[in-house]
């Protein structure tokens, strides 16, 4: 028993704490961008043109990561990137959770006509394609930070709702949440005090996760170049611009392509980490 | 006998989409101090009755006529709030589960405290005294300890031992327990069975206790109501309904207990004829009732 339990603990550690720390580099990255960065990520020389990483011959000392078809410094605008990323996926992963959950524990506790309005809102809603969901929405509200993280919202938050509500349904047929309204605690006093608490390690996971599909979902949006303007480094503009010399500079394409693999990989793992550190039973 | 702590009286409750009749016209009074048990086989109601006097009926069913009265005062005829306010400041339930009935998010304590604390106006320190008091009483050794210990540490008999505190924390006038046994080892059980009957004798709280197992009444209870397909079919005190049930179901249902007396002998049903007159008995009082409406 105590070996397994053990055995668990560890496991979610080893991944908590590799995600953990990569997150770290990344938000550190974000933060103190300027100073960190080697070089002005917009700064152009077409005399420094595709120059390779540090490793390959031709490489220019202080382009680590070698620069791009136009001469700018690969690692100085990944780090910048990183500022954008994070951005999206702070504001849009917790707008995000916020309102997917409220609508879900409500759907769930409640039950009754707020459940048959908010869960067939979800069908109709998830009926749609995302992606193309929010590429109109950003055509018809126009481009800018703003309107990414709202786009994301819009598209998102029936993923809380419905993994919330389903867990919340669950919880409702503990005989614990009906000895708290014997008791004679209101419907509110017991949704958030004896429901919630059971419900917050799977929120926690989706919240996490959540911030990375955030990213990606920014990546997509630059890409098609309706995210934020052409000007500020995104890591998704980055692959965008890559992939038209990838033949020439490989190096371009790949690295914000990993940078950005690696910081979805990380969310999605630090949050089954933290759910197993949230959960009264496994801790 | 009339005027018991809790009187049921004439309580109809039918199935929403049906119309069917679940509880078929029950008739209870538990007298304060006392232990009532509430008899039948699976589906017989007896756990509906519970949730009834409790106001936690699935939505499924509908009360249709009839009394609860709790010290005089109607919980069918007092507005929402004012019946769970008499609930859950008079009543308290021993659930069936031990391991469902602990929420696993938070510890021991508050959840023993919270309920005296913000439904009946407590003192966060009288509530931690009263906590320790009550779990001394159901015997747990380092009760400051366990308060602070999350529910997933603690054994299914150590857990149902806290929620038997946790009843009788506020000093209730009535407990309702819903087979607080049935989910236990049959060890466990005797020493459950022991502790909820010398509390409530220490407290005199009236205690209406759901079960199956007539081997549990003959233990605690004074009283017991038999039902069948949700009618009280006998309604009697223990002594005599061991010495010789009036109703044939009654006398069915006790030669059906097994007794470890005559460990070779083969269980019995009850028999056909029986279940056929019990049925035969709820139509014709259906028939009558529908005649009433």
């Amino acid at each position: 028993m105590l070996d397994g339990r053990g055995a668990v603990k560890r496991r979610a550690g080893a991944r908590l704490w590799l995600s953990g720390l990569w997150l770290a580099i990344v938000a550190l990255a974000a933060v103190f961008a300027p100073l960190i960065a080697p070089h002005d990520p917009l700064m152009q020389d077409l005399l420094y043109g595709r120059l390779p990483p540090f490793w390959m011959a031709g490489a220019e000392p202080g382009y680590l990561l070698g620069t791009d078809s136009l001469g700018r410094d690969v690692l100085s605008r990944l780090i910048h990137g990183a500022r954008i990323a994070l951005i999206v996926a702070l504001v849009a992963g917790i707008g995000t959770c916020l309102i997917g959950s409220t609508l879900g524990l409500i759907a769930g506790y409640y039950r009754g006509w707020a459940d048959r309005i908010i869960s067939r809102l979800v069908d109709i809603w998830m009926a749609f394609p995302p992606i193309l969901f929010a590429i109109l929405l950003i055509a018809v509200i126009g481009t800018g930070l703003t309107s990414v993280i709202v786009a994301i919202v819009v598209i998102d938050w029936t993923r809380f709702c419905r993994v919330v509500r389903a867990e919340t349904l669950n919880q409702s047929q503990m005989d614990y949440v009906h000895s708290a309204r014997i008791a004679g605690f209101t419907r509110m006093k017991t949704m958030l005090s004896e429901i919630l608490p059971n419900v917050l390690p799977t929120i926690v996971a989706l919240l996490s996760l959540e911030m990375g599909i955030a990213v990606i979902v920014e990546a997509i949006l630059s890409f098609v170049n309706l995210s934020i303007s052409t000007d500020q480094p995104t890591w998704g503009g980055m692959i965008a611009e890559g992939r038209l010399s990838i033949h020439q500079a490989w190096w371009v394409l790949v690295f914000p392509l990993i940078t950005l693999f690696l910081t979805v990989l990380s969310f999605a793992q630090f949050g089954e980490g933290l759910k197993d550190r949230f959960d009264p039973v496994l801790r | 006998m009339s005027g018991g702590y809790l009187t049921i009286r004439n309580l109809s409750a039918v199935l929403r989409d049906t119309g069917e009749r679940v509880l078929r016209s029950v008739d209870i009074d538990l007298q304060p101090g006392t232990i009532r048990g509430l008899v039948g086989e699976s589906g017989a109601g007896k756990s509906m009755i519970g949730k009834a006097v409790l106001g936690v009926l699935p939505k499924a069913l509908k009360v249709v006529e009839g009394e609860i009265l709790i010290d005089g005062q109607d919980l069918l005829k007092l507005k929402d709030a004012d019946r769970r306010r008499l609930i859950g400041a008079s009543t308290a339930l021993i659930p069936q589960d031990p391991l469902t009935a602990l929420n696993p998010s938070h510890r021991i304590g508050p959840q023993i405290t919270n309920r005296l604390v913000d439904i009946l106006g407590w003192t966060r320190r009288a509530a931690e005294v009263r906590a320790l008091e009550v779990l001394e009483e159901v015997q747990i050794a380092d009760a400051a300890r366990v308060m602070r210990q999350y529910p997933h540490e603690l054994s299914g008999g150590m857990r149902q031992r806290i929620l038997i505190a946790s009843a009788f924390a506020a000093e209730p006038k009535l407990i309702i327990a819903d087979e607080p046994t049935t989910a236990l080892d049959v060890t466990v059980q005797k020493q459950i069975l022991k502790l909820i009957s010398n509390l409530q004798a220490r407290h005199g709280t009236a205690l209406l206790f759901v079960t199956h197992d007539l081997g549990v009444v003959a233990k605690i209870c004074d009283s017991l109501s038999v039902l069948y397909g949700g009618k009280v079919v006998e309604d009697t005190d223990v002594a005599s309904f061991f010495n010789g049930p009036h109703h044939a179901y009654g006398r069915a249902l006790l030669a059906a207990t097994p007794r470890h007396t005559d460990p070779d002998a083969s269980l019995l049903p009850v028999p056909d004829d029986v279940i056929a007159a019990v049925r035969a008995e709820l139509g014709e009082a259906d028939r009558q009732w529908v005649r009433h409406d």
